[in-house]
């Protein structure tokens, strides 16, 4: 699950990180209330607006409709409402969010950090995340702060500090100074930048996370470090244990028909596709769409209905599908193990009937025990709908009904 | 031979009385596999589908010998569950929970490790030896006995991969569904080794999905042990969008290495046969294998 910034940065802050200060609006006279707040408390008096959308790429992205950037600086109080105004409400289209950008909901205006002093502020980076390979969490790290990564670990690869952490005993001293010394840092500002990767790694461990992104992390000009900007991606299965975090949860940054199919059991990914399709088992519902697209379609889904295929599921699963208007067919793929498959032929019956008319043609495939009887039941519905039994003929037939759409 | 269930596998079940744990422990045993009892703290003395429940997998072990435990227990007690089986000496640890935070698998991983003992999963189908045993929640008829050895991060695509292969005239040796967690016991590599060990697998079926580097690791390693038996691959998620998690917790795409696309490329450059289609998978096996598909 991601969460937004500035509720990252208030995870973060509550585990002893130092971060840079902000506070959330949405709306323009409630930016305006926040910035004169944070000039009282931080005495900054410019003003960083940052849209809250969950994607990155938002300092370069615009706003569909004004043509403001993602994020924006406010040089007085005067200007905030109105910049403000000008991203709220708006569409925030980045490198991240695809044409269709994003609805920017609310802001987080933001101290500036940037202030001159004793010495240049300087920005790098700091990343936790589960390395599969290893089955442990590494620290990467890398004097290239606020850019890409990706692009400096692919051309530059020799810039990016790894540090791998013993899940048994967690992130040691020697490891935090030796990160903070290879970044280059001295005196104060190693000894803050020691600080803040253990507070930062404290927060990670105690929240059952999967990823930190911090990029960047920001030296001030007195040496302070904190960070600008954070990205924390929580680990699904831990969420039973953390409420708290599990209740910032933003629904709207999430697909409608993902959150609808989610409250019915089912496990759904909206696609671009034009062939929507339900299948028993995520392995087998990711091969199903890559069959799809070898028989010249396109996935207009991935949609796992468990392993209880029956009436009610199969009935869910339809009405998910059919309210996505580039679905043309449906392939329902169900390899019947202990759930036998006359009685999933029933339950589709069933959910057809009970839906009333479906205008896409649809193919149901039904392997395992009773297969033959599945078939049969299918066949004798007197419904718009045709059997297969192997894959290969469900792929035919799904090649057939798209030569003819 | 086969590996690691057979028909002298004592196997007891953790999470025994609770719904799914009584449903696959009784199909299991109608299976013909050999459960010698089951594990609930609290339910301890009592009996359940005529077998003996014990307190802790300790005391199983005691009074049974068992030296396989199949788990069922919820998600939030799991990984303790598995780390209580490998303390008592079980060796083969097989568990079928899936929803275990990474944080406790990160943690029970290196434990039982330590202890010698061999998991599979979580998140997984289990691993079935046809007419043998079945460790598992796969549907048992469709694992035909023969000489094809299956490893698997999927269930159901476990059951259509053995399929066909039955309908191609092949059976299999041992189905090993390795499980579709970021962080799993053991590794496609790990379990591609044991079936190219066996006597009794002369041929490898071998399932991925996107993310992480597991079909990549095993088929750099079978290429370095000289290809000694023909593997037939397949990887799920050749649709799949970046950064979207399909259904598998593991099952995201993270960056370039990780693509079903990389997957492929990878192990058809070190000599393995890819499917390209899953309704592909058992003519391809019988090509490899020179078998008339009938």
């Amino acid at each position: 699950m991601n969460i937004h910034e500035y509720q990252a940065k208030e995870v973060l802050k509550s585990y002893g990180v130092k971060i840079q200060e902000g506070i959330v609006a949405d709306t323009p006279e409630g930016a305006l209330e926040a910035a004169k707040k944070l000039n009282a408390e931080t005495g900054t008096s410019w003003y960083v607006l940052k849209a809250q959308i969950h994607a990155g790429g938002r300092g370069k992205g615009k706003v569909k409709e004004t043509d403001s950037n993602g994020v924006v600086l406010a040089k007085s109080l005067e200007d905030v409402p109105e910049k403000a105004k000008n991203i709220l409400g708006g569409t925030l289209v980045t490198i991240q969010t695809g044409p269709e950008g994003k609805k920017v909901n609310k802001i987080l205006v933001a101290q500036d950090v940037y202030y001159p002093g004793n010495s240049e502020p300087k920005e790098y980076y700091l990343s936790i995340l589960l390395d599969r390979a290893t089955g442990s969490n590494v620290i990467m790290a890398s004097t290239e702060g606020g850019v890409d990564i990706e692009h400096v670990a692919e051309t530059t690869p020799e810039k990016i500090i790894k540090e791998w952490i013993d899940p048994r005993i967690g992130l040691q001293g020697f490891q935090a100074r030796k990160v903070a010394f290879k970044l280059g840092l001295e005196g104060n500002a190693h000894k803050e930048m020691v600080k803040f990767i253990t507070a930062l790694y404290r927060a990670y461990d105690a929240t059952d996370s999967s990823q930190f992104e911090i990029n960047p992390v920001l030296k001030t000009s007195d040496d302070q470090i904190l960070a600008v900007d954070a990205k924390v991606n929580l680990d699904d299965s831990a969420l039973y244990r953390q409420k708290n975090l599990a209740d910032l949860r933003d629904l709207e940054e999430e697909d409608p028909l993902e959150v609808e199919a989610g409250k019915s059991g089912l496990n759904y990914v909206k696609l671009d596709g034009n062939v929507g399709c339900m299948v028993n088992g995520a392995g087998l519902a990711m091969a199903t769409m890559d069959m799809i697209k070898l028989v010249g379609g396109e996935p207009a889904n991935f949609l796992d209905v468990g392993g209880g295929a029956n009436a009610q599921t199969v009935e869910a699963g339809f009405r998910i599908i059919l309210q996505d208007p580039n679905v043309k067919a449906i392939l329902i793929n169900v390899f019947g193990g202990i759930v036998r498959c006359d009685r999933i032929a029933n339950g589709v019956v069933e959910a057809y009937k009970s839906i009333g008319d479906i205008n896409v043609p649809i193919i149901v495939r039904l392997q395992g025990t009773n297969a033959e009887e599945g078939a049969k039941i299918i066949d004798e519905s007197g419904l718009k709908v045709q059997s297969a039994i192997t894959l290969k003929e469900a792929a035919e037939k799904v090649q057939a009904v798209l030569a003819q759409g | 031979m086969s590996v690691l269930v057979n028909k002298n596998s004592k196997v007891i079940v953790q999470g025994f009385t609770g719904s799914e744990g009584s449903f696959h422990a009784q199909q299991m045993i109608e299976y013909g596999t050999n459960v010698v009892g089951g594990v609930t703290p609290g339910k301890g003395g009592s009996t359940h589908l005529d077998q003996p429940v014990f307190n802790s997998v300790e005391e199983a072990v005691e009074s049974t010998g068992a030296d396989t435990s199949i788990i069922f227990v919820p998600p939030a007690f799991a990984a303790d569950a598995i780390m209580e089986a490998a303390d008592a000496g079980i060796k083969v640890i097989i568990a079928i929970t899936e929803g275990i935070p990474v944080k406790d698998m990160m943690k029970a991983k290196p434990y039982i490790k330590e202890k010698g003992a061999t998991l599979i999963g979580p998140n997984c189908p289990g691993v079935i030896t046809p007419g043998e045993a079945k460790v598992g929640i796969m549907p048992g008829f469709v694992f035909k006995k023969g000489r094809v050895g299956i490893v698997s991060k999927s269930g159901t695509l476990t059951y259509e991969a053995a399929d066909q292969v039955a309908k191609a005239g092949m059976g299999v040796s041992t189905a090993i569904g390795i499980g579709g967690d970021p962080i799993i016991g053991t590794s496609t590599k790990d379990a591609v080794q044991l079936l190219m060990n066996d006597p009794e697998t002369d041929a490898i079926v071998m399932i991925g999905e996107i993310g992480g580097n597991y079909e990549a690791d095993a088929a750099r390693w079978i290429r370095e042990n000289g290809n000694q038996k023909p593997v037939v691959g397949f990887i799920a998620g050749q649709t799949a969008p970046p950064g979207r998690r399909m259904g598998h917790a593991g099952a995201i795409v993270g960056g370039a290495d990780d693509t079903a696309e990389a997957k492929m490329r990878i192990m058809r450059e070190n000599g393995i046969h890819v499917a390209e289609s899953p309704a592909e998978i058992g003519a391809v096996m019988a090509k490899a294998l020179g078998v008339e598909v009938q």
